[in-house]
């Protein structure tokens, strides 16, 4: 299930959802959050804009190629955009299989790739009103180089 | 006529989501930003002031595709969900 909404999500339904058959064994999943500070300047909220029909073609592209590394029996991807708050969940990617290993393995490269690739923009406003773009980071193109030499 | 979207900072630096390009005159990814840079005063020095990336009919591509009539081109900065 891929899914870009503005609406907020629920840990315990996606678990339930994700916990689909018999033979899964293992559930990993990863939520990220809007923190309070980003590059040393306090934040107090987010708004994140994505270039709509792009952004589900990239996440379903990043979960099909997950799919043909790992032995996945469901997968969940959701992300918000509009305006968000402090705490507030930003995205969440949930793996079944049936060893831990691909759902660890998956899970992470999903992550990986969501960020460097799928067409979502962050604009922080601080404390004192200011408004920023959030600019992209080279440790998360760096995270990308290790599932390229596997 | 080709459909051009600007996304997040570049949007806001151009002050233009979207715009409609007559196709004729323009047969290539580089024609299209070489006419986008003359479409306004400052453009040009927005469209080159760093590297921003490009997407041809929603998939990201770094190489001078050829365009046709009913193409999607967006141009928009280094991604940064998650």
């Amino acid at each position: 299930m891929i899914s870009v909404q503005e609406q907020d999500f629920n840990q315990q339904v996606e678990y339930d959802r994700l916990k689909c058959k018999t033979s899964i064994g293992a559930i990993v999943t990863f939520t990220g959050l809007v923190r309070d500070i980003n590059a040393g300047q306090s934040v107090s909220d987010l708004s994140l804009e994505h270039y709509p029909g792009m952004t589900e073609k990239c996440l379903t592209d990043i979960v099909e190629q997950a799919k043909t590394r790992w032995n996945i029996i469901a997968s969940t991807v959701i992300h918000r955009v509009g305006q968000l708050t402090i705490s507030d969940q930003i995205v969440f990617v949930g793996i079944a299989s049936q060893h831990r290993g691909d759902a660890f393995a998956a899970c992470e490269f999903i992550m990986d790739y969501l960020k460097t690739e799928a067409p979502f923009w962050k604009k922080e406003t601080m404390i004192n009103g200011e408004t920023k773009w959030v600019d992209a980071r080279e440790t998360d193109q760096q995270a990308i180089s290790k599932w390229q030499h596997k | 006529m080709i459909k051009v979207l600007f996304f997040a900072k570049l949007s806001e630096q151009l002050g233009c989501r979207e715009l409609t390009v007559e196709s004729d005159s323009i047969k290539d990814c580089e024609q299209l930003l070489q006419y986008l840079c003359e479409y306004k005063d400052d453009w040009s020095s927005i469209l080159n002031a760093q590297s921003w990336l490009k997407a041809v009919n929603q998939s990201m591509t770094s190489n001078n595709v050829v365009l046709n009539d009913g193409d999607e081109v967006a141009f928009f900065p280094p991604v940064t969900g998650g």
